[in-house]
């Protein structure tokens, strides 16, 4: 019994992290049908930044606080210097942009950072909680409240705020929120803002317990897509539950199964499901109007 | 604008002029094709600063029998195809005598051919041992093999009377290698494998796989080959889960940035193989490769303002074991050279004694690897 009560705990640990990446994807999602494959490399600058602040002698909170304000700047230069100018182009080729940016920003991180693997301490400590017989860090702890803290205040700025709404009459049909006077420019960049905010905050959260370095991005943002293809691309409760579903399934493969089957298993499960249900768990139908 | 053109010009014809004077006293040319940039940097990188410090200081000191060294490196990007575009630059236009390089395994394979058709030394940094075994002409290398490792490991588990133990590896390409390399030579030893987990090479937890190895009865210790942050996050899950076993990792990870990542704490007790270079101040007086490894560090260390590491130290042998050799041969011709490294006898770099022999182009032996254990954030020597 303790040894499933341990593949629980490591699976929603790792389901947690996914889950946070997977967060991030929701708003610029929202705004313009845009995945966007630069986010992993959000996560990392959060976690990158904050490292190299707090080496510098900094306190780790204010460390934080510069990694997600440089990142959140870093996600409008995004938006501002490479979305916007080709904002005629289809979704395919924004995906693409946003492909190259994430290259782009390993290869600048590279050059001004360095290429070794970092981690800064755990917010409390690196002792064990005893759980049953199973043990959880603290750190995991602190990434599943952060987990629940972004959902509930995106789920709060969809449905609760003027702005929420207006980043989905943007994504619903620019024109039209034109027209009803919403500046649509203003709500993409303020969506890379958020969405690199996220980011970064995950990397700040999720370092002491994955660690970093330039290159984690790509795989961190994998894994985040496929929790949020899961759940249903464009909801938070679709990014948390598609990212704690990933993170026990890999768990639970590993411990019962096979480590080596790990995510062939996770994979199989999320073709299956959207086999079944295209939009994901949570995901919204889209009807089209003929 | 006139001005500035004419003296160009005057430099140009200068150049050329003395260009031309220049073969009576030809520098030594060697090639080095390495990896500084792209995914294998943190190993090409201290290698290319290595020789290029090493060099200057050899020709400083007045050179290799009174001809400067000419060093010409490249950087292949961990390429394959590029590191074999500049393997036939280096023989063909630049006309190299010897070639240091390689820094992976991908990279070598795919150059070794170039040099053994142009018949050119060549010694090889990386770490598999198909780069030597069969052993080909021309072909050398500095780093100690996977194999090695796991049977200086393999003997110091005998030692301590550990003969089950249970295995984590990374599905990457040096976990999984150096797991097959161990699986090979463990019967050997008389140690039998318990379990047999891996992880991916960008997994964040690995509390599953060390609940199954905890929970299988009869396991005395934990063995994790492994290479980047997966030992690291075995070491911390280790300590978490208080599985209470020695844990030995491997050679993957002998550095200081391994106990900075896991944490002094959670790293305390483990063992793994690493080089003298890591210990270089706690190498006793008597030690051989004393002197060598802590000149270098020192040398290494001032020059660029980095710790030294591992890699840079096989670039470091591979230059030694050129530059002795062209010594010895007293002849810039490559097959002389090429005798001469094979004929390389006691020669202390600092992954250990190097002699070579016609069947052994590797030259090193297992008291290569000193078994370290972690102890308070540090290191300590332990045989």
């Amino acid at each position: 019994m303790p040894e499933l009560l341990q593949f629980l705990l490591s699976g929603i640990t790792v389901g947690a992290v996914y889950a946070l990446v997977a967060l991030g994807f929701t708003i610029i999602y929202n705004a313009s049908d845009v995945v966007n494959f630069a986010q992993g490399e959000f996560v990392m600058l959060g976690g990158m930044i904050t490292f190299f602040a707090h080496a510098a002698g900094l306190p780790l909170p204010l460390a934080a606080l510069i990694a997600i304000i440089a990142t959140a700047g870093i996600g409008v230069a995004l938006n501002k210097l490479a979305i916007e100018p080709a904002r005629g182009a289809p979704v395919v080729s924004l995906i693409i942009i946003t492909i190259g940016a994430s290259i782009f920003i390993r290869g600048a991180t590279q050059l001004v950072f360095d290429k070794q693997i970092h981690r800064f301490p755990a917010f409390s400590g690196d002792q064990p909680i005893l759980i049953g017989g199973a043990t959880i860090l603290p750190q995991s702890l602190w990434v599943i409240a952060g987990a629940l803290a972004i959902f509930f205040c995106l789920w709060l700025f969809f449905t609760r705020t003027l702005i929420g709404r207006a980043v989905l009459a943007t994504a619903n049909n620019r024109i039209a929120a034109q027209l009803v006077g919403i500046n649509t420019n203003y709500v993409m960049t303020l969506s890379f803002a958020m969405s690199a905010a996220i980011g970064a905050l995950a990397g700040v959260l999720v370092t002491p317990i994955t660690l970093t370095s330039y290159d984690v991005g790509l795989a961190l943002a994998l894994k985040g897509f496929a929790a949020a293809m899961l759940g249903g691309m464009g909801n938070p409760k679709g990014a948390l539950v598609g990212g704690l579903l990933l993170g026990i399934l890999e768990a639970m493969t590993a411990g019962y199964i096979s480590s080596q089957y790990k995510d062939a298993a996770a994979f199989v499960v999320i073709l299956a499901v959207l086999f079944a249900m295209p939009q994901g768990l949570f995901g919204r139908k889209s009807t089209d109007r003929v | 604008m006139k001005f500035s053109l004419t003296t160009t010009a005057l430099a140009g014809t200068l150049a050329l002029v003395l260009g031309f004077a220049a073969p009576a006293l030809a520098d030594i040319k060697i090639g080095a094709t390495l990896s500084e940039t792209g995914p294998a940097s943190f190993l090409g990188d201290p290698e290319a600063k290595t020789l290029k410090m090493l060099v200057e200081e050899i020709n400083a000191a007045g050179g290799v029998n009174g001809e400067k060294i000419d060093l010409i490196v490249y950087d292949d990007g961990g390429d394959p195809n590029k590191a074999r575009t500049f393997a036939t630059r280096l023989v063909e236009d630049d006309e190299v005598v010897a070639v240091i390089g390689g820094t992976t395994t991908g990279t070598s394979m795919a150059i070794i051919p170039v040099f053994e058709d142009a018949e050119i030394p060549f010694i090889s940094l990386a770490g598999a041992i198909e780069i030597i075994d069969p052993v080909r002409p021309f072909t050398f290398k500095t780093p100690h093999t996977d194999r090695m490792a796991c049977a200086k490991i393999f003997e110091d588990m005998k030692k301590a009377g550990i003969s089950k133990i249970g295995l984590i590896s990374g599905s990457d390409g040096f976990g999984a290698s150096m797991r097959k390399q161990c699986l090979e030579i463990i019967g050997e030893y008389g140690i039998e494998v318990l379990a047999d987990e891996t992880y991916g090479p960008t997994d964040a937890d690995m509390t599953p796989q060390l609940t199954n190895i905890k929970g299988k009865d009869g396991v005395q210790a934990v063995l994790n080959p492994g290479f980047g942050q997966g030992p690291a996050i075995v070491t911390r899950n280790y300590a978490q889960l208080t599985v209470g076993l020695p844990l030995y990792q491997s050679h993957g990870v002998a550095s200081d940035g391994f106990i900075e990542l896991a944490g002094a704490e959670a790293a305390e007790g483990v063992r793994l193989p690493g080089t003298a270079l890591l210990v270089a101040g706690l190498l006793p007086e008597s030690d051989p490769q004393r002197a060598v490894v802590v000149a270098y560090k020192d040398a290494y260390e001032k020059a660029t303002g980095k710790p030294v590491s591992t890699f840079g130290g096989y670039a470091h042998d591979a230059l030694r074991i050129l530059v002795d050799a062209i010594t010895r041969a007293g002849s810039t011709e490559p097959s002389a050279i090429r005798d001469a490294i094979e004929g390389t006898s006691g020669l202390v770099g600092t992954t250990g004694t190097v002699t070579m022999t016609a069947e052994d182009h590797l030259g090193l032996d297992l008291s290569a690897f000193r078994m370290l254990q972690i102890e308070k954030g540090g290191w300590k020597i332990v045989e």
